[in-house]
């Protein structure tokens, strides 16, 4: 592994919202509250691999991919595109980067702009990064992209309200590729679909990526889809990583409490399988003013005293495998 | 033996609407016993929730209507009850538990107030009775400190809370069947596990009968005793669970389960099932599952298949079964 092949790397990585209070509050003197959608995380994509980002409602996937795009400012922390600092880049070289990573969103019926027409959708993305300038060309290469996705000539003068989920979903995918992105971030983008038509689309994700070599950042609350699509995982909880490494590994053998607790409650369509059951007391912690100390604090089966004091930090187990615990 | 409490027998339900007719629910006949289980399974669209309203009398109509079929609730026919008669048997005999909490709460009453509601109205409880009743049941359905939560309102509880409350109030007047229509959909896996927990438990300790909605098969898996899968308005495969799951007879069925990434899956391609749903505005002719399955037939473009037993208490409707019986 050199530093070559790593595509991203963020280090330290946060963003705190602060929330203000009403008017009220103010007047009685009460502290503004920090709300800590991602604080300090560390990850890297090597180029051609697909890195699952999993975790519950509210744990700060969806901040990540937006932090990692620039579509949002980070608080704190670094994001490096092949070397170079992506914070730092101006407005024009941001521009450019934007070719680089792209990104597929949840939900297709409000990704896509219901008064455009597919030809121009999937067309105006290389009209913005000038990968091509006459109509013919443009026309042609939206034709391709649609035959890539797995749609017809005869959707390219069509509206997003005439197709499907799935369709829609495929058009998304296809105006990502529109510019050849070497990095494409799915925030949830087989959550919305139905099973028959989710597994289409996750098997398309697979063909794209050996056919153009992309890299992905795949981000699901689906355990199973995660365990599909993922060369590596990293699994978070309230705004933290606590766990990360090869898919296979970290799915047969967790290691952290809480990637144990999910994976024991995920119901497995299989009834000859243990019943799903939660391992975990209570309900998932706030991530507004969260104490020192362990997120998971409170909740952990294995709990010690350490663990409300001080935040458990990512540490190497081997194997590729890093785990944010006090009591392995 | 075991006793029938709701049977479903044919039941259609259509919708007229401006752009034509959409049979929503064609032909579904299905029962199901005291202290069992019943899962409906499909994709969107399907019919599950249409037939669920249905079960409860909650079709409007204009636009929609039941032209043939019977509901049978304890051996009487639900289709022919009064408004009166159902307001009876609604929340009293049968509860229900809708997919959204958040939607199916009144966000303006306290959790207190719109359970001892039902309470007060269908078993005439005092206020005072009806406030104990709602202490006992938050209890009941896991609601940690239940009387400082009495007075919340349902914003101020996380979607697994309101899940719980909304079980409550299904549960208020002891209801000897419940239907949940997609229950833990909106939760998060953590979340579903403890509600699906609880559901179960208090099914068995209550001795009730369970209608079970979801699209998860998953979820039906470890939930369900019988199991109907439902595609395009009809069921398609009904049987055992464990039957089901390990010897799935319809091609629909199958590839269903071929889709789920799995676990401890090493499949790097799932095999979907090709196409998406039949416009249900304008279906196709014979099985309506034909234009996307692998095995389609002469046959299978001309006539509607129908359920038939292919093995004791494992029923299918696909052509492909035909010559076994014929």
């Amino acid at each position: 592994m050199t530093a070559a092949d790593t595509l991203l790397r963020v280090k330290g990585l946060t963003k705190h919202f602060t929330l203000h209070g009403d008017i009220y509050s103010k007047l009685a003197g009460e502290k503004t509250q920090v709300l800590k959608a991602v604080d300090g995380i560390d990850f890297h994509i090597q180029r051609g691999e697909t890195l699952g980002l999993v975790g519950e409602s509210g744990c700060g996937k969806s901040t990540t991919a937006r932090l990692v795009t620039r579509l949002i400012e980070p608080t704190a922390g670094e994001v490096t595109l092949k070397g170079e600092d992506l914070l730092a880049f101006s407005r024009r070289r941001l521009k450019e980067a934007r070719k680089e990573i792209q990104i597929v969103f949840q939900d297709p019926y409000s990704s896509l702009n219901p008064r455009k027409t597919i030809m121009h959708i999937l067309s105006r993305p290389m009209e913005i990064h000038g990968l091509a300038h006459s109509w013919t060309e443009k026309r042609e290469k939206v034709l391709e992209l649609l035959r890539r996705v797995g749609l017809g000539i005869e959707h390219i003068d069509r509206y997003p309200h005439e197709f499907s989920g799935g369709q829609r979903q495929r058009i998304a995918i296809a105006r990502a590729l529109s510019v050849d992105p070497e990095l494409v971030i799915g925030d949830e983008p087989v959550s919305a679909l139905d099973v028959s038509i989710q597994a289409q689309i996750l098997n398309l994700f697979r063909e794209l990526q050996k056919e153009f070599g992309l890299t992905y950042l795949f981000i699901a609350h689906d355990l199973s889809v995660i365990r599909h699509i993922s060369d590596r995982v990293a699994v978070m909880y309230v705004g933290k990583i606590v766990e990360t490494g090869p898919a296979a590994a970290l799915f047969d053998k967790p290691l952290h409490p809480y990637t144990k607790a999910l994976l024991a409650a995920v119901p497995e369509a299989d009834p000859t399988k243990p019943a799903p059951r939660l391992t975990l007391q209570g309900e998932v912690s706030t991530p507004i003013d969260p104490p020192p100390g362990c997120r998971l604090c409170g909740r952990c089966p294995r709990e010690s005293a350490v663990c409300a004091e001080i935040a458990p930090p990512l540490v190497d187990v081997g194997d590729g495998r890093q785990v944010a615990c006090h009591n392995l | 033996m075991a006793e029938t409490v709701l049977a479903l027998d044919e039941l259609t339900v259509r919708f007229r609407l401006r752009r034509g007719d959409l049979t929503a629910v064609d032909g579904v006949s299905f029962s199901i016993e005291r202290g069992q289980t019943f899962g409906l399974v499909g994709e969107s669209g399907s019919g599950k929730s249409v037939t669920a309203k249905a079960i409860m009398r909650l079709i409007p109509d204009p636009p929609g209507e039941i032209p043939h079929g019977r509901v049978l609730f304890e051996g009487s026919n639900i289709l022919d009850k009064s408004d009166t008669e159902m307001r009876a048997l609604r929340g009293r005999r049968i509860g229900m538990v809708f997919q959204e909490p958040m939607s199916a709460l009144n966000p303006v009453f306290t959790v207190c107030d719109q359970i001892s509601d039902a309470l007060r109205t269908n078993l005439g409880l005092s206020k005072a009775e009806a406030r104990e009743r709602v202490i006992e049941l938050l209890s009941l359905v896991g609601i940690p400190s239940p009387q400082k939560r009495l007075d919340s309102y349902v914003h101020e509880f996380s979607g697994g809370m309101r899940q719980r409350v909304m079980l409550a109030m299904a549960l208020s007047c002891n209801p000897s069947f419940l239907i949940a229509d997609e229950p833990t959909t909106a939760l998060d896996v953590t979340i579903q596990a403890t509600i699906l927990e609880l559901i179960t438990g208090m099914i068995e300790r209550l001795g009730m009968s369970l209608l079970f909605i979801t699209h998860n098969l998953g979820v039906v898996a470890h939930a369900c005793d019988r199991v109907g899968v439902m595609y395009a308005s009809h069921i398609v495969e009904l049987g055992d669970t464990r039957e089901i799951f390990a010897n799935p007879q319809h091609p629909y069925t199958v590839g269903l389960l071929n889709s789920i990434p799995r676990l401890d899956g090493q499949a790097k391609y799932l095999t979907p099932i090709a196409g998406s749903v039949c416009n249900m505005m304008d279906p196709p002719s014979g099985c309506k599952f034909h234009p996307r399955c692998s095995h389609a037939m002469d046959i299978c473009r001309r006539e509607i298949p129908r359920l038939k037993e292919i093995a004791p208490g494992h029923l299918a409707a696909c052509h492909l079964h035909d010559r076994g019986t014929a």
